[in-house]
C-alpha cells in the first residue's frame, strides 16, 4: 500500500511541476504538429493514400514527440541534485521509476489524444471507426515506449550529449513495439477490426509490456544507485 | 610470453591452417552448386559469421549479469570484448548476405526479415558501444553497460518473431527449417565455423588484453593529475 502511495505521490509531483511550468509539454506537442505537417509533403497527401500508411505516420510523430517527453523526465531532478535527494528518500527505487513512468504516461498519451483529431482533419482520416480497439492498442503501446524509455532516460541522465543518446539507444529498443503499434493502428484507422494473425500483434505488445516493465523494475537500482 | 598469449598465437595459428585448407577444399573439390554455381560458397562464411555473432551477444549478456553480481571489471572487459567481436562477425553477415544477394537475387538489400532483424540487432549492440563512449567514470560505464546489454539481448527475440511475421524473401534456412542442404556442404558449414570461432576467440582474449590495458593507462593518468 505504502508502496503505491509512494508512486502516486512521484507522479503527481512531476505531472504537478509539468502542468505548471509546461516545458516539456509545450515542446513536444508543437514537435509532435510540425512533424505531421511535415509528412504531408512526404507524400500525396490524399485520404486512400494516407489510410495505408496511417499507423506508420502517427507513431513515429508518437514517438519522435514522445522522446522530448522523456528526456525531461530524469534531468529535471538534476538542479539543485534532487535525484541524490530522491535516492536517498525512503521511496524505492521501484516506486520512483514507477512514479515517473505514471506521469510520462499520461503526458504522452495526452499528446496522442491532440494528435489524432488534428491528424484526422489534416488528411481527412475517420480515424474512430474502432474507437475502442484503438484506444487499447494507443494504451499498450504507449506504455511500452513509456518504460522504456523511462529506463533509457535514467540510463542516460548523468552523460554527456544526453539529448542525443537517448533516442539513439532508444528507438532500437522499441522497433517491435512500434511495429506491432504501427500495423495495428493501420488496419483500425483503415476501418477494419483486429482479426486473424492481427490478434498476434496484441499479444506481442502485451509480451512487450508486461517484460520490459519487469526488466526495469528489478533493473532500476542498479541503473540509479549502483 | 605468457599463457593467454601462446594461447592467443596457437588459436591464431590452428585457425589460419584449417581456414586455407578449408578454403582450398572449397575452391577446388567441392562441386558448384546446381542453382546458384560458384558464389554458393559464400555461404560457408555467411552463416557460421551469423552463428558467431550471436553466440557473442549471448556471452555479452552472460558477462552483463555476472559483472552486476561480482562487480569485478575483468568482466566488463570481457563484455566489451565479445560485443565488438559479435558486431565484426555481424558485419561479415551482413555484407557477405549483400554480396550473395546482388548476384542471386540482383539487389543489394530487401526487407525480408533475417536482414533486417539482423541489422536491428547490430544497431542495438553499436547502441552499447556508443553508450561506454558517453559514459567517463570507469564502474558507471560498466553498470549502465551490463544494464544494457541485459535489455538489448531481452529485445532480441521479440525483433525476430515480430519482423517475421512480414513477409519472407530469404532462402528457407537450410539447416533447421524445410530447405535441404547436401551433406558436404554441411560438413564444410560446420567445419568452417571451427576456425572462425578461433579467430573470435584472439580478438576477445586481444581486445580484453587492449581494455585491461588501457584501464591500467586511465588510472595512471588520474594518479599523474592528482599531483
Amino acid at each position: 500500500m505504502a508502496f503505491i502511495r509512494q508512486m502516486l505521490t512521484v507522479a503527481a509531483k512531476d505531472l504537478r511541476s509539468e502542468v505548471r511550468t509546461k516545458e516539456a509539454i509545450n515542446a513536444s506537442l508543437s514537435f509532435a504538429l510540425v512533424i505531421l505537417l511535415l509528412f504531408s509533403f512526404a507524400f500525396d497527401p490524399t485520404s486512400e493514400t494516407t489510410r495505408e500508411i496511417a499507423g506508420g505516420l502517427l507513431w513515429l510523430a508518437f514517438a519522435f514527440a514522445g522522446v522530448l517527453v522523456l528526456n525531461r523526465s530524469f534531468a529535471r531532478e538534476l538542479p539543485n541534485d534532487c535525484l541524490d535527494m530522491l535516492n536517498a528518500s525512503p521511496v524505492p527505487g521501484a516506486a520512483l521509476f514507477l512514479g515517473k513512468a505514471l506521469a510520462n504516461y499520461v503526458l504522452l498519451l495526452g499528446i496522442e489524444l491532440v494528435c489524432l483529431p488534428v491528424f484526422g482533419v489534416f488528411y481527412n482520416v475517420t480515424w474512430y471507426r474502432h474507437l475502442g480497439e484503438l484506444v487499447l492498442v494507443l494504451l499498450l503501446a504507449t506504455w511500452g515506449v513509456t518504460v522504456v524509455g523511462t529506463v533509457f532516460s535514467a540510463l542516460t541522465v548523468n552523460l554527456r550529449l544526453r539529448e542525443i543518446m537517448l533516442p539513439m539507444l532508444m528507438y532500437p529498443v522499441l522497433i517491435p513495439c512500434l511495429m506491432a503499434a504501427m500495423r495495428l493502428s493501420t488496419v483500425l484507422i483503415g476501418g477494419e477490426p483486429i482479426t486473424g494473425d492481427d490478434v498476434a500483434w496484441l499479444r506481442l505488445l502485451i509480451g512487450f509490456d508486461i517484460i520490459f516493465t519487469s526488466l526495469a523494475v528489478v533493473l532500476i537500482d542498479t541503473v540509479l544507485i549502483g | 610470453m605468457g599463457m593467454r598469449e601462446k594461447v592467443m598465437v596457437v588459436l591464431g595459428a590452428v585457425a589460419a591452417m584449417l581456414l586455407t585448407r578449408n578454403i582450398w577444399v572449397m575452391l577446388t573439390q567441392l562441386p558448384d552448386e546446381a542453382f546458384q554455381g560458384a558464389i554458393f560458397r559464400i555461404i560457408f562464411f555467411h552463416v557460421p559469421a551469423a552463428f558467431t555473432c550471436f553466440l557473442c551477444f549471448f556471452l555479452a549478456l552472460v558477462a552483463g549479469i555476472v559483472y552486476l553480481a561480482k562487480k569485478s571489471l575483468q568482466w566488463d572487459a570481457f563484455a566489451v570484448s565479445v560485443t565488438e567481436v559479435g558486431l565484426a562477425f555481424g558485419a561479415i553477415n551482413l555484407i557477405s548476405g549483400m554480396i550473395w544477394a546482388r548476384i542471386i537475387w540482383g539487389i543489394w538489400w530487401t526487407w525480408d526479415w533475417r536482414l533486417t532483424s539482423m541489422l536491428v540487432c547490430w544497431l542495438l549492440y553499436a547502441g552499447y558501444l556508443v553508450l561506454r563512449r558517453a559514459v567517463e567514470e570507469t564502474t558507471e560505464r560498466a553498470r549502465l553497460g551490463a544494464v544494457m546489454l541485459i535489455l538489448n539481448f531481452s529485445v532480441v527475440p521479440f525483433v525476430f518473431f515480430s519482423i517475421k511475421w512480414f513477409r519472407t524473401q530469404h532462402p528457407q534456412p537450410v539447416l533447421f527449417g524445410e530447405g535441404k542442404m547436401d551433406g558436404i556442404y554441411r560438413e564444410m558449414l560446420y567445419g568452417n565455423w571451427v576456425p572462425l570461432l578461433m579467430i573470435a576467440a584472439v580478438l576477445v582474449l586481444l581486445r580484453m588484453k587492449q581494455e585491461n590495458q588501457q584501464r591500467e593507462i586511465d588510472a595512471l593518468r588520474r594518479a599523474a593529475h592528482s599531483f
